[in-house]
């Protein structure tokens, strides 16, 4: 479940802070250029194309996550109709009646593009940084310590309780057998199943809280006061400084070129 | 006549690459009832989530005359109780009465059915006032008991637990060994207990690092103290 790819590239070999820093700032610009700066969106993805490739991660598997960006997209469908412009399409829907404009489309499809090109910055970094070294650097960023041990303890029980939910399966799998008595329709009910997993999930949950208590309590005995304490990392190497400050250049230089000719 | 289970080459691998199972071959008659003892992370646990098809590996398993295959697997699950070692698994329904049910109720037999089967099972661990209880609030013991329940439902042919002693106080121990000596199926457990195994099983299989490395009269191996040793086990006293 870990999505952490190992691998030996320069990619992988970055400072997490680095890539922390440019990622977050390279998913701002995306957000940022105009809608419509259409070669800017090519130019943007080109740079994490390349980086995908540098990192050799396998372009299918990063595709395969950027799915995760289909919501918003779906989301951001009824600006196709609910945009002011010129129209190129009426729909007769008995009562309603809706138009395209196609201000409309090319907003839909400035924003579709820029989730899926963001969801796949995100998956580039958590594929190459391990989980703990995103921790530090987000800590080393000044997050707020509380929300960063918040993030942490997630990481590490969303393991335990995807172990918890496999098991709760496995039981139900070992009795999920048949009479062998002809005509009996096995499975049971639909409203019946659904009553089952039901069943499953409250447990499921029941369980996570009861060790959410004995987590904390275990951490209360070994002298936890609300503050995480966390060793400092070491000062950024002069080499990385120069792989950062080249990288927020360019997306510097991208928000420029956008600005001037599309703002 | 066939053996209650039959296992024949099986190997097994899980997808990490770690091998769990190499090459084990075991043959278990009806109405015996068989210890399997061995070091954590032996392929214990792994062997016994093979017998229901579960873990699928390689090699062959015929449980009462059927090859364990997918075709076959709701036979089989129906015919091999599997106790896990965590009752909290075992028990995802609300109320007892739902999780000793389940079986049952998946199979589409008639509801009188199921009501008999319930009341038989929860009679058969004497806990039969225990039905309408939320499990959440049981004790261990109370809960192990359950979880055996919730397979004798199915009727099944086989009994396989994993561990079912891990975690009681001496007297509900004490208690599900004496359940557990009563109860007429064919039984193979997975177990540390040392003084279980003596008390219980007459016969016992070593298995360490994913293979058989003896099989045979328990008060015979619990004599070889140079083996057990080799195999983190201990002589009970």
């Amino acid at each position: 479940m870990d999505p952490y790819q190992a691998g030996y590239s320069p990619v992988h070999h970055t400072d997490a802070r680095v890539k922390v820093v440019f990622s977050v700032a390279f998913i701002l610009t995306t957000a940022l250029i105009p809608i419509g700066s259409w070669p800017m969106f090519v130019l943007l993805y080109a740079i994490l194309f390349s980086l995908i490739i540098l990192a050799d991660v396998g372009v299918g598997r990063v595709l395969q996550r950027s799915i995760l960006a289909v919501p918003f997209v779906l989301a951001a469908l009824p600006l196709v109709f609910t945009t002011s412009g010129e129209q190129i399409l009426i729909l007769d829907l008995g009562l309603w009646r809706v138009t395209a404009t196609s201000e409309g489309v090319e907003k839909f499809l400035s924003i579709g593009l820029k989730s899926w090109i963001s969801i796949q910055a995100a998956t580039l970094l958590i594929f190459t940084t391990q989980f703990p070294d995103i921790l530090a650097a987000l800590r080393a960023l000044r997050v707020p310590r509380l929300l960063v041990a918040i993030f942490g303890l997630m990481w590490r029980y969303l393991f335990v309780l995807a172990d918890e939910a496999i098991k709760l399966r496995r039981a139900r799998a070992a009795r999920s057998g048949d009479s062998g008595i002809r005509g009996m329709n096995k499975g049971g009910s639909v409203s019946w199943r659904a009553k089952i997993a039901g069943g499953m999930a409250g447990s499921l949950f029941i369980r996570s809280l009861d060790r959410s208590e004995r987590i904390y309590v275990a951490m209360l005995s070994r002298g936890y006061d609300g503050e995480v304490r966390s060793i400092p990392l070491s000062r950024l190497k002069p080499s990385q400084w120069t792989i950062l400050i080249f990288g927020l250049g360019i997306l510097g230089i991208i928000m420029l070129i956008s600005a001037l000719f599309w703002g | 006549m066939h053996h209650s289970i039959e296992i024949e080459g099986l190997s097994f691998s899980y997808p990490d690459g770690q091998e769990a199972l190499r090459d084990v071959s075991l043959a278990i008659q009806p109405g015996e009832k068989v210890a399997l003892v061995g070091p954590n992370g032996a392929g214990k646990s792994t062997l016994l989530l093979n017998l229901n098809g579960i873990l699928a590996g390689n090699g062959s398993i015929t449980v009462c005359g059927l090859r364990v295959e997918k075709e076959t697997l709701g036979r089989v699950r129906a015919m091999v109780g599997m106790v896990f070692q965590s009752p909290d698994d075992q028990l995802f329904s609300p109320r007892v009465f739902d999780d000793v049910a389940y079986g049952p109720l998946y199979q589409g037999l008639p509801l009188e059915t199921v009501h008999e089967r319930v009341s038989e099972s929860l009679a058969a661990v004497s806990m039969s006032d225990y039905a309408q209880r939320v499990s959440h609030h049981l004790s261990m013991g109370e809960k192990k008991r359950i979880a055996i329940a919730t397979v004798l439902s199915m009727n099944p042919e086989v009994l396989v637990l994993d561990e079912p002693t891990a975690g009681l106080d001496p007297r509900a121990r004490r208690s599900l060994i004496n359940l557990l000596d009563e109860l007429p199926l064919t039984m193979i457990v997975s177990t540390h207990d040392m003084p279980l195994v003596k008390d219980l099983f007459a016969r016992m299989v070593i298995l360490d690092r994913g293979s058989v490395v003896a099989d045979g009269a328990t008060n015979e191996l619990m004599d070889d103290i140079h083996l057990l040793e080799a195999h983190g086990l201990e002589r009970p006293y």
